[in-house]
């Protein structure tokens, strides 16, 4: 990868699964360094355009580039380069906080001495080293959820892709994560966020919108309400994501 | 039942689950007719809670009823007066929408023709798909016909734990008309949910945390009674605003809020306005130009964190 080319980027990706054309055609850039907002509402197509990304689907056309892998060609490349965390799943409740941590970073073929070294400042950054020890299951919701997000950063991916991240979480919590997520995003990592959470979706640099498979916004949060004259991005969704939404009987139009 | 008397009510409730106490002696009542909500992270105890008033666990110490009748005694006649919607998607994936729907009919006697009038705001959007797999819906339509699911035997009181969770911010929405449209039915909803800006849709709330109840009143009250300067900040480089407000000596809280920072401030009487000048010619001598600041209202949310914290 060359020094200031986009870490993402996206040409007319398209998957299609029989007829049905999940993602359409979508265009995008992701730099260095940008936390980028990747929303949409539930069946727009964003989990598809993620797996592709992340090298876990193959796209039926188009181009994509990650972290200066091909898509089509370089798949496990793609998984070596890149961090994934999601609220669903993400740590072994039965494993210690410190034995999760080596089976990550095992699984990316760190070193014991890097394994060592990378662990200990983990702990030691998150305040965590009393727990070190501790099963998972016995930590508080947010506690685990820095740590799934430390955890996926321990082999120093260009790109780590939450899922969801904050789901769930108490709203204390959800904002000492976000200051993960600026604190990973200036040392350089590119962080790509999906979020139910619309007052989340400001606190990143630039956002895409999926509807139907398609991206109908591309920005950052403040052009974006100017362009399409909305005060917050919970406008601008409810705008995009369902025309004519406010009658509840304009849900049934996509089931 | 009397007009006055509570739809649903708790006093001292427990709920031990070995070690962990879920539940910690928690207390409240639900008025007939109102839309009560419980706002509150995953682990609050949320949904320990609606199993308790759903008859499906029983507390380990005190006492809950549901429309006049006790949980742990009277729970057959519990079962057949309300409607419970879990957390977790919990119909039929492989049945369809209609005999998802017959099915929840057919197990309180009765039937989708003989109930289509109480159901058909909701299942008439579901309708057109009546003959999908339920498994096959997505997250906005499968909440509707869960719902739809809870309202087939006319129940006096929902209970609905967490039904927007993971539901995206429109389908959100919508499943809240329903709610209001259901409300002028007479009906008594008790709904959980963790998305704090749900609150302003409910006529009471509690705020709960840790198997307690922090706070229960309207949504304008809780709000309300946040009790210090609260200030907006607005600057282009968000991060390195908190940063700095971080090391200003009366700072109480600060956080990221949508577009905005949110500060409060240590001394509780001082007058807002002043306080924001201050912080203003902070942000400015450590060098960051053009923030914006101004005393603002607190929202549900500011008081839930300072709850917390």
């Amino acid at each position: 990868m060359t020094d200031g080319a986009p870490v993402i980027q996206v040409q007319d990706l398209t998957r299609t699964f029989g007829s049905f054309v999940a993602v359409d055609h979508i265009r995008f850039d992701v730099q260095a360094g940008e936390v980028f907002g990747f929303l949409g509402a539930n069946g727009a197509g964003k989990t598809t355009a993620i797996r592709m990304l992340t090298g876990l689907l193959v796209p039926s056309g188009g181009q994509a580039r990650v972290a200066g892998h091909d898509v089509y060609t370089a798949s496990e490349a793609i998984k070596r380069s890149i961090g994934y965390m999601s609220q669903r799943f993400s740590l072994y409740e039965d494993l210690t906080v410190r034995e999760n941590a080596r089976l990550y970073g095992g699984i990316y073929g760190l070193t014991d001495d890097e394994l060592r070294d990378r662990i200990g400042a983990m702990l030691s950054r998150l305040k965590l080293e009393p727990a070190a020890d501790t099963r998972v299951s016995a930590l508080p919701l947010g506690w685990r959820q820095k740590l799934a997000f430390s955890v996926a950063l321990l082999h120093r991916p260009t790109i780590v892709f939450l899922d969801e991240p904050t789901s769930g979480v108490d709203p204390v919590t959800r904002r000492q994560f976000w200051e993960l997520i600026y604190e990973t995003a200036r040392a350089g990592t590119t962080v790509l966020v999906t979020t139910h959470y619309m007052d989340e979706a400001e606190y990143c640099d630039r956002i895409s919108m999926m509807v139907a498979g398609r991206i109908e916004a591309l920005g950052s949060p403040s052009d974006l309400k100017r362009e399409f004259g909305v005060r917050s991005m919970d406008e601008l969704f409810v705008q995009l994501a369902r025309p004519g939404a406010g009658s509840p009987a304009s849900g049934s139009a996509r089931p | 039942m009397t007009a006055a008397a509570a739809a649903a009510r708790a006093s001292g409730l427990v709920k031990r689950f070995g070690d962990t106490t879920a539940l910690q002696g928690i207390s409240f009542s639900v008025a007939a007719g109102e839309i009560f909500g419980f706002l509150g992270p995953d682990g609050a105890g949320k949904s320990t809670l609606f199993r308790i008033l759903a008859t499906l666990i029983i507390p380990s110490a005190g006492t809950a009823e549901v429309l006049g009748r006790d949980v742990v005694t009277q729970h057959w006649d519990i079962r057949a007066r309300v409607g419970y919607m879990p957390g977790r998607f919990s119909l039929y994936p492989d049945l369809s929408v209609e005999e998802n729907l017959a099915f929840f009919a057919s197990v309180f006697g009765t039937t989708i023709v003989r109930e289509y009038e109480r159901i058909a705001p909701i299942y008439s959007q579901l309708e057109p798909f009546k003959s999908r797999r339920a498994g096959a819906l997505s997250g906005g339509m499968k909440q509707k016909l869960a719902l739809c699911c809870a309202l087939v035997h006319r129940p006096e009181l929902l209970l609905l734990d967490e039904p927007t969770t993971g539901v995206d911010a429109v389908s959100r929405r919508e499943f809240w008309e329903l709610l209001a449209q259901l409300k002028t039915t007479g009906l008594t909803i008790v709904v959980s949910t963790p998305y704090m800006d749900e609150a302003d849709r409910c006529d009471r709330v509690a705020l709960i945390d840790g198997g307690k109840i922090l706070a229960t009143d309207t949504p304008s009250a809780i709000a309300g009674s946040f009790g210090r300067p609260l200030l907006a900040v607005k600057a282009r480089d968000r991060y390195r605003a908190l940063l700095i407000l971080r090391g200003f000596p009366h700072l109480h809280t600060v956080f990221p809020f949508g577009e905005v920072l949110h500060y409060s401030d240590e001394r509780k009487d001082a007058a807002p306005e002043q306080v924001a000048a201050e912080v203003a010619d902070f942000l400015q001598a450590k060098g960051l130009e053009g923030a914006e600041v101004h005393p603002i209202e607190a929202g549900i949310e500011d008081t839930f964190m300072e709850r917390l914290a």
